[in-house]
């Protein structure tokens, strides 16, 4: 070694280190790590899974086999979907099923066209007051659902749009965050793209339909899968608003099955209808895994 | 006004062809002061028009009610019938706050709070440590952990009931598993107040845990990797680079995590209903906002006055906490 | 600190999975750095120089071969342990903390006998801040710091453990051109007050040039040739080498050694002993050309850009493989832009002969080809 003199007391003793022993030391520490982050993942995988393979099993198991376990199995012998031919036949879960789907396409549908016309007043149009106009939007984001949700309630009733997708659908069009987040966008497309167009001679109109909305896509893939999913799982809304099962949704159905359904405890027939479900945004969800996700980090909360 | 000129104002074609009519009938100088204040007429109202259906359906069904919300909370003795009230007052609130049902409300949902939402937060942390440490697999597992996100609350909550329930038939799995490690079988559904809200702690962690997740391991994968390789160099133990620099550094991402994930702990319902069915009050197991459309609706409902005040409570104690985590996290989120 | 790196290799598994065939980042390097000297690690983007640093950091295995520091086998030792302070292109200062707190950082993690005091701590602290003088920032937070100021608190936390060995990676690339200048000298200033050997990775031949001991240039992970700058300079191992280094670049022509003359195009222009007729590539340094009336070296002339001290003749030549030659002459000659042909001799050392197909420098000796010859030839 060879230090300058001047230094060599402040310069750590590199010299006494043992190397082969900090080598060995760091690769068996290493290794531990990995066994238990590996451990954790797959326990906490175990957990997020469980339910879903107990209920795809339970909803195969015939109801007396189900019945007659007294210690649940963790197979199925022999494998019935008779279960899947009750929950369409025994309750309306057709029907169930059928009306969200309407309720998802309509509510979905038109919120995209309300948001992407006020997010395109408030990203290129101008007028007097659009900016107290904003202002007032984004705090309109700050109010709870349950605030608004018994005056609500009131209107629909007082309107009698009780029992009626109108009802159902009306309320859940607009999000003030969704315009928010459209807005952004918009605004990233470059002003002279606007001109551009105006030049030619293009109405607004076109300009939003050919232009804006074209290169907005991800945003709005986005916000569509979001509140797809959204509707898909409403259920407080639905619940208040309906006591007609011809216009339930799939979560209050779910719940109306679980009740008054089946006749008492027919758990097979009621998991194949929570399996049928769930399946549709599962099946989403792996078909977009990546627009989802991504979506969800940048808008979404549970609810 | 030539052409291109109005092409660029913004008019439409026929607009123009209108305005070249009007030109013909009028005389000239009067005409071009009309027709540019008809423009700026027109595209003032263009933008109102373009926000009109959003302001009509925000008005309706949020601004009015926003309004309409608080009226109700100070009427006494509403009738929903007849649509009559006897007086102004604070009276709804008091009789809210003494209602022994609002009051298991409030209790339930405090303690889901405070139990599930730091435990919620650890557990995510804790697998988005995991999840970014390692390579094989990653994808794999991340998407495993997402998909709660996507599953209907009301429905795979029967699961989770039949899981753990204990019926004549069967003692459920969760019940079996006690018992085979010795312990002592519980309705967690029917049974003991603390079994039920372990149930439900237990469930709203599931359910919320994807979020958290998903948003701690794109905090985590958004730190550079040359600061760990300084810390690195610099000798720095696992457990310090965390504390010192991975925890901070992630920390702004951390606190909106804990804030939303207080409001949404205080919002909680579904998940409740999901376990023990629609007559929480009956199950002890109801929450603030199940009271609220109890009131509202159902067997015990038809006071909308009741259910306004509880609401107003709610949103009163939801902005304090939030106010409060803004404040601490004012003072603990580095930049 | 000696630091020597033996055969040392490393691989990287390739992108593509179907064709499973690896890059080759760093080949076979093998170099012995003396103690306390400052090393430029020289080399175009993707040359393997940060791979290179890397390895000795210990943030990358090689794939084969061996370092040591001193007489210490460091390859298998993790980066911790090995004694080094490293400054990182963008500077990783942790932006959560102040400038004290950062210098402080790799202190707080001393364990066992190496554990300080905390009044010793901030004696280091302050020390090290002394050295690349940023005492009066101590309490900020890196992002109200400028680019210069962040980059020597970043070396003051690379400097306060005093390392056996500094490393800094593209030390100057994130700083404008007027503070790279000046942050250039600063690195040789500290480097020379500490004598703390010291390796660091540019693209920017400049720099490396003006700072160095040594400099190492590199290409596609291998070695082209280390020496002391001007040595480099003056004696390029190869075109590649020759070509990198200095401004204005080189200029290359197609030449012709025959009978112990070198031919540019039809002109004759050196006398040279000791190469064996064959065709060449000429390399020419942008000095190495004197305007002479009758010189044997005939360009078209372009146009002349004066710039104060020197001029720089720019013009073009048949032969010449770039699209314009450049001379840097003395501006007290003047240039008629109105001639077409302008002519030059060559300064013998600032010409340069390379094998056509390997490419590697031929030597030789050679005299200036007076005015006449080159006329009657």
């Amino acid at each position: 070694m060879e230090h300058d003199k001047k230094t060599e007391n402040e310069r750590i003793d590199y010299e006494k280190i043992d190397y082969e022993k900090i080598e060995k030391r760091a690769k068996v520490r290493k290794t531990i790590l990995h066994v238990i982050t590996y451990t954790l993942l797959v326990f906490w995988a175990v957990i997020v899974l469980f339910p879903f393979y107990w209920m795809i099993l339970t909803s195969v198991k015939s109801y007396s086999a189900y019945n007659s376990e007294y210690i649940p199995k963790f197979f199925v012998t022999s494998p019935t979907l008779q279960n899947y031919v009750d929950a369409f036949t025994a309750v309306p879960l057709g029907t169930y099923f059928l009306n969200t789907v309407i309720f998802t396409a309509i509510t979905t549908a038109v919120m995209l066209v309300v948001i992407t016309l006020a997010a395109f007043a408030f990203a290129r149009l101008e007028f007097r007051g659009k900016n107290i106009a904003f202002v007032l939007f984004l705090s309109l984001m700050m109010i709870p659902t349950e605030l608004v949700v018994i005056t609500n309630f009131t209107t629909i009733t007082n309107l009698n749009l009780r029992n009626s997708f109108p009802g159902l659908i009306l309320p859940s069009v607009t999000s003030v965050f969704y315009i928010y987040l459209l807005k952004e966008n918009f605004e990233q497309v470059p002003d002279s793209l606007y001109y551009a167009a105006k030049v030619d001679g293009t109405s607004d109109l076109k300009y939003l339909l050919r232009v804006l909305v074209p290169l907005s896509k991800p945003t709005l893939t986005t916000i569509t899968i979001l509140k797809i999913i959204e509707c898909w799982n409403s259920y407080v809304w639905p619940r208040l608003i309906t006591d007609d099962p011809n216009y339930y949704l799939v979560s209050n159905g779910i719940q109306e099955i679980r009740e008054n359904g089946f006749g008492r405890e027919n758990i097979p027939a009621m998991m194949a209808a929570v399996v049928v479900i769930s399946l549709p945004l599962i099946v989403l969800f792996l078909a977009f895994r990546k627009e989802v996700m991504a979506g969800v980090s940048r808008g979404g909360t549970k609810g | 006004m030539k052409q291109d000129e109005r092409k660029q104002k913004g008019m439409k074609p026929d607009e123009i062809n209108q305005d070249v009519r009007m030109r013909d009938e009028i005389r000239q100088d009067t005409v071009k002061q009309d027709t540019r204040k008809k423009i700026r007429n027109y595209s003032e109202l263009k933008g109102w028009l373009y926000l009109l259906p959003a302001m009509l359906f925000l008005g309706v069904f949020m601004v009015y009610p926003l309004i309409d919300v608080f009226i109700y909370s100070f009427e006494e003795g509403y009738n929903s019938a007849s649509q009559t009230y006897f007086g102004v007052g604070l009276y709804n609130y008091s009789y809210v706050l003494h209602d022994p049902y609002f009051l298991q409300a409030l209790k339930n949902t405090f303690l889901l709070v405070i139990i599930t939402v730091p435990l919620s937060t650890g557990i995510a942390l804790l697998i988005s440590v995991g999840l970014s440490s390692i390579k094989p697999l990653r994808n794999l597992f991340q998407t495993i952990f997402f998909l709660p996100y996507v599953t209907n609350t009301l429905a795979v909550g029967l699961v989770f009931m039949i899981l753990f329930k204990k019926t004549a038939y069967s003692d459920g799995l969760v019940n079996l598993l006690i018992t085979w490690f010795g312990g002592e079988s519980v309705d967690f559904i029917d049974g003991p107040y603390w079994a039920k809200m372990f149930v439900l702690c237990f469930y709203t962690i599931w359910v919320v845990l994807p979020f958290k997740i998903l948003i701690l391991t794109s905090a985590l994968s958004s730190v550079k990797q040359d600061y760990y390789n300084a810390a690195r160099v610099d000798g720095t133990s696992k457990l310090r680079t965390f504390l010192r620099i991975t925890l901070p550094m992630i920390s702004p991402m951390l606190f909106y995590l804990i804030i939303t994930g207080f409001i949404g702990a205080f919002k909680a319902y579904s998940d409740a209903v999901a376990l023990f069915g629609t007559n929480l009050n009956a199950a002890e197991m109801n929450t603030i906002v199940g009271y609220v459309y109890d009131m509202l609706y159902g067997d015990s409902g038809g006071y909308p006055s009741y259910a306004s005040a509880a609401a107003i409570i709610l949103f009163a104690v939801v902005l304090t906490i939030t106010c409060i985590n803004l404040l601490i996290s004012k003072k603990n989120v580095h930049y | 600190m000696k630091v020597i790196l033996q055969n040392l290799t490393k691989k990287f598994p390739g992108r593509d999975r179907k064709k499973q065939e690896d890059v080759i980042a760093v080949n076979d390097f093998t170099f012995e750095i003396p103690d306390g000297k400052l090393i430029g690690l020289l080399g175009p983007s993707g040359c393997g120089k940060s791979t290179t640093l890397n390895l000795i950091s210990g943030l990358l295995k090689p794939t084969s071969g061996r370092i040591f520091f001193g007489e210490d086998d460091v390859t298998d030792l993790p980066p911790e342990n090995r004694g080094i302070g490293l400054v990182f292109q963008n500077y990783a200062l942790y932006p959560h903390l102040t400038v004290r707190q950062n210098i402080l950082f790799p202190l707080q993690n001393l364990k066992g006998k190496d554990k300080l005091s905390k009044a010793q701590m901030a004696e280091k602290v302050q020390e090290a801040a002394r050295l690349v003088q940023i005492d009066e920032l101590m309490d900020r937070k890196p992002g109200e710091l400028s680019g210069g100021q962040q980059q020597r608190v970043a070396i003051a936390r690379a400097l306060v453990k005093m390392p056996r060995v500094l490393l800094l990676d593209e030390p100057l690339s994130n700083l404008d051109a007027r503070l790279r200048l000046q942050t250039r000298e600063e690195i040789r200033r500290i480097q020379r007050e500490t004598q703390i050997t010291t390796i660091f990775v540019t693209h920017d031949q400049e720099e490396a040039m003006s700072i160095s001991d040594m400099i190492v240039v590199m290409k596609a992970g291998v070695v082209q040739q280390i020496g002391k700058p001007q040595d480099v300079y003056d004696g390029p191992a190869n075109l590649f080498v020759a070509k990198f280094l200095g401004t204005p670049p080189i200029n290359v022509f197609d030449g012709t050694v025959r009978d112990n003359t070198l031919y540019i195009g039809n002109d004759a222009v050196l006398h040279i002993r000791g190469v064996a007729d064959q065709n060449v590539y000429v390399g020419i340094r942008p000095e190495g050309f004197v305007l002479q009336e009758h010189g044997p070296f005939g360009c078209s002339l372009r146009t002349v850009e004066v710039m104060g001290r020197d001029s720089s003749v720019v013009c073009t030549n048949q032969a010449s493989l770039n699209p314009v030659i450049r001379a840097i002459i003395s501006a007290d000659n003047k240039v008629d832009l109105g001639q077409k042909l302008v002519r030059f001799s060559l300064k013998p050392a600032k010409v340069f002969l390379f094998h056509k197909e390997t490419e590697e420098r031929i030597d030789f000796t050679a005299d200036a080809m007076t005015a006449k010859e080159g006329e009657s030839l």
